[in-house]
């Protein structure tokens, strides 16, 4: 581990941050942080959530100011008044949350304030501005997005490339990238990370965050690591190990706790034989009490489906789904949360799928028992509520100045918490995890696997699907990886390695779906 | 930019059809006219069915010359809610303006040109008060325009206290013609208007600051200017509605006005704008408009019972509103 201080390094930074500090009432967010970026690098920040890498990122992209502290450009003192006075030198930020007007089209929202106008009247050329559009996005080789589609009719992950394109389309000296992978899909990674090798090659510099190490691996010169808004440490090489245990203070081998062992008599808790639907080619697994099974393979192979119709979200065409010996009809969550039943599941994407954002960590825990075990007669059992979740935000660990606080407020990994402690809430038999620990951080993550492997133990049958191939590894007694919707292998035993749910994954298929590890 | 050899992302390979993409963006507007066009059938087959005849140019002209005054209501309702806003003064800007037209308004083309200009800028002004408070006094809109709304009835009280004053005969001629629906061409040049609008700096703002401030202002969009000139907008904007109001009246009232707030309100959702702001269309709110007169001429000719005018009226609103609701959300389910 080599400590790269900044005197060593060749050239001036182009941007800088010096001893940042920002609170938002009691919370300190950022405390005496300092970033230095130098041309051409690609400069990774890492660390848990709620570490203060976004609101550095704030900072130095003129969303929000500092309370103290100083911003240099090219060696110059500078304060930005908004987004729009960094625009103006050079610095452009994708923010975490996206900042594209969703009634607009794509091509009004990459062209915003600085449209094409008609020489003549001086309007906007909306017919020049969605043919620049198109040949901006073609020209990065996106072409499976209209300009002329409203941004609300796009995918999230879409949604994410368009604001990385506006951003790159300015063609900026420093371009700031807060977790630009956490909704992208393998072969979209793929192509962010070509672009950034492509800037790079340009001189721009750029600041990324991301909480997969495997990314940061494979595309940063430099990582900055951050822990309780300050940063603790810059490197040009440190193995995950080192980063983690500086992130945190934990080691990574206690990441994966050793699975629990499986009872061989256990019942079978939920079977599928012959499911079919669009996404869906003849799925039959079975799925034992006590069982975590995995299923793993490239997004967009009909995992997705899969869960959301074992939970009644979408329906199967054919084939039937049996619950502990008796074939169930699940045509909606409501039939998959019934007594009898009692399937739960749990989304990767908290924000839209799962919780209210507005609404207090109480109200979101206790939103799927509230017709059942909270409610007397009508009436809501205003004291059980009380009891149950606070009992539980201690179980889970969950960092909250309290159960009324609103659930927007709390950092990814609290919030995916919370929705996992609704579903424990409603003692379901069967869980299905999709995608749980994404973007969430590595303490979290590891609290999330124990309470997996608890689960487990007390003989819940869990279905965990994840896009970390390294996760499924860890975590499961089998995984079932899909592919083109058919189950494509089912790996046991000894045969289940992050290596080996890769290359099931994408056998047959082209070879540029794998993620880019190769180090550039 | 250069073309590079950039890796192709194709997530699903397949673009949808351009019309639908278009359609699901215009829900709102296609929907409009889809009730105009079913309204004025069932009018038709109503109105057959009581005079044993086919309306004619007569019926045409007074639908087209009541609905004027309304139509610019609801656009100026429209340019304000699309800031996700709300302009409750619409009515008393309505009455003032009317009222300001019935006793100024001399029989010279001059004096009509002058005061036709005043009745604008009072309109401007009574916005620019509205447009100062929401952004600088950083108050809800609702209240800002519940209280102007009083305040401007109040100035349209004492400016006209009993109905009267004059209208020149030029005038009716010009705005509400009897002879035919030559109203009609004013909403063309609305149309045309309308479509500058979305072009301009100020129309992208008001779109733009009705989806999510701060990611406007992210964006370099002056979020400030553009509320306030929305405002602005939407009294002038309210203001020739009073005088379309006036010009069909042929005489003033100070108090004729005040329906326009709700109705206006009415209109332009019943045109597809959305009371959440950033969705809407200025055409779909004329539209709207004529929806609004249609539904009244139907019941008249319905025979109801003018007391239950209102329990209907309401109905058909709520139906409306259901329909717009659900057929966009299948719309964008089904692409
Ligand atoms: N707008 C805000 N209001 C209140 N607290 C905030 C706000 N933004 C960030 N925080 C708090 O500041 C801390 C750092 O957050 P953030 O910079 O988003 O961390 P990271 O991006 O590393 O996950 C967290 O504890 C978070 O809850
Ligand atoms: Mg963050």
């Amino acid at each position: 581990m080599t400590d790269a201080g900044h005197a060593a390094l060749a050239g001036a930074p182009f941007i800088e941050g010096i001893g940042l500090s920002r609170a938002y009432g009691g919370v300190r967010a950022l405390h005496n942080a300092s970033l230095a970026v130098l041309p051409g690098e690609v400069h990774a920040l890492v660390g848990e959530n709620g570490a203060g890498k976004s609101t550095l990122i704030k900072v130095l992209g003129g969303r929000v100011r500092p309370d103290s502290g100083e911003i240099r450009l090219r060696g110059t003192s500078v304060s930005f008044s908004g987004p729009e006075a960094a625009h103006r030198v050079g610095v452009q930020t994708v923010f975490q949350e996206l900042t594209l007007l969703p009634s607009l089209t794509v091509a009004e929202n990459l062209f915003l304030s600085r449209e094409p106008r008609s020489r003549l009247t001086h309007l906007i050329d909306r017919r020049a501005m969605g043919r620049r559009a198109e040949e901006l996005l073609t020209g990065m080789g996106i072409d499976h997005i209209d300009p002329l589609a409203a941004v609300e009719d796009i995918s999230l992950s879409e949604r994410q490339l368009v604001e990385i394109v506006r951003a790159i389309s300015h063609e900026p000296d420093i371009l700031f990238l807060d977790e630009p992978t956490s909704s992208l899909v393998e072969r979209e990674v793929v192509w962010l990370f070509e672009q950034i090798r492509r800037l790079r090659a340009r001189g721009t510099a750029m600041v990324f965050t991301s909480h997969r190490w495997n990314e940061v691996r494979s595309i940063a010169d430099r990582i900055t690591v951050f822990r309780n808004g300050g940063d603790v440490g810059t490197f040009t090489d440190i193995s995950e190990d080192d980063a983690v245990s500086l992130m945190t203070g934990r080691h990574v081998e206690t990441l994966y706790p050793p699975v629990p062992a499986l009872t061989a008599s256990a019942p079978i808790a939920l079977e599928t034989h012959h499911l079919a639907s669009a996404h869906l080619h003849d799925v039959s697994l079975q799925l034992h009490a006590g069982e975590i099974l995995g299923v793993g393979g490239l997004a967009g192979h009909g995992h997705r489906a899969l869960f959301f119709t074992l939970f009644g979200a979408d329906r199967a065409t054919s084939g039937t789904i049996t619950v502990a010996g008796k074939q169930v009809s699940i045509r909606s969550p409501h039939d998959a949360m019934k007594r009898g039943v009692g399937i739960a599941l749990v989304p990767e994407d908290r924000k839209t799928e799962g919780l209210l954002l507005r609404m207090s960590v109480r109200d979101n825990m206790t939103l799927a028992i509230l017709r059942g075990r909270l409610s007397r007669m009508g009436f809501l059992r205003r004291a059980e509520e009380k009891r149950l979740s606070s009992d539980l935000s201690r179980q889970l660990r969950i960092k909250t100045a309290g159960p009324h606080i609103a659930v927007g407020s709390l950092s990814g990994g609290n919030q995916q918490k919370v929705l996992l402690g609704r579903w424990l809430l409603a003692e379901p038999r069967i869980l299905l995890l999709y995608d749980v620990t994404r973007g969430v951080d590595v303490s979290t993550k590891a609290e999330i696997y124990a309470l997996i492997h608890r689960l487990a133990a007390e003989g819940k049958a869990i279905l965990f699907y994840s896009s970390d191939a390294e996760e499924l590894a860890h975590l499961t007694h089998r995984v079932l990886v899909m592919r083109e919707g058919r189950i494509a292998a089912a790996l046991e035993g000894n045969a289940i390695t992050a290596e080996a749910i890769v290359s099931a994954a994408v056998r047959d298929t082209s070879p540029a779906s794998g993620r880019g590890t190769h180090a550039a | 930019m250069p073309p590079d050899p950039a890796i192709t992302v194709a997530g699903r390979p397949f673009r949808r059809p351009r019309w639908k993409l278009l359609l699901a963006q215009n829900v709102g507007l296609a929907l409009a006219v889809v009730m105009l066009i079913l309204s004025l059938v069932i009018y038709c087959v109503i109105y057959v069915a009581a005079q044993h005849r086919l309306p004619g140019n007569f019926e045409l002209t007074s639908t087209v010359n009541t609905t004027m005054p309304l139509a610019f209501a609801s656009i100026a309702q429209t340019i304000v809610v699309l800031t996700r806003g709300i302009d409750l003064s619409v009515g008393g800007v309505v009455d003032l303006s009317n009222a300001v037209a019935a006793v100024k308004l001399g029989d010279s083309l001059g004096s009509e040109i002058l005061w036709s200009l005043v009745v604008l800028v009072i309109g401007a002004t009574c916005g620019l008060v509205n447009g100062l408070l929401v952004t600088l006094g950083r108050l809800q809109p609702i209240l800002v325009t519940l209280a102007t709304l009083s305040i401007y009835q109040g100035i349209a009280i004492r400016v006209l206290p009993q109905p009267g004053g004059q209208i020149p005969q030029n005038y009716t001629d010009a705005f509400a013609s009897i002879t035919g629906p030559w109203s009609l061409l004013y909403v063309i040049i609305v149309g045309v208007l309308w479509w500058a609008f979305r072009r301009s700096s100020l129309g992208v703002g008001v779109f733009a600051i009705g989806n999510d401030e701060t990611a406007a202002s992210a964006n370099g969009v002056a979020v400030r200017r553009a509320r306030i000139l929305a405002y602005v907008l939407g009294g002038v904007f309210s203001a020739i509605s009073g005088l379309f109001l006036a010009a069909s009246a042929t005489a003033g009232d100070a108090t004729t006005g005040n329906t326009y707030t709700l109705t206006s309100i009415v209109a332009a959702v019943l045109g597809g704008v959305s009371l959440f702001g950033g969705r809407g269309n200025g055409v779909g709110a004329i539209l709207g408009a004529f929806i609004s007169t249609m539904i009244v001429n139907i019941l008249f000719f319905a025979h109801i019972n003018p007391l239950y005018q209102s329990f209907y009226e309401g109905l058909f609103l709520v139906l409306a509103v259901v329909l717009v609701g659900s057929v966009g959300r299948l719309m964008r389910k089904a692409m």
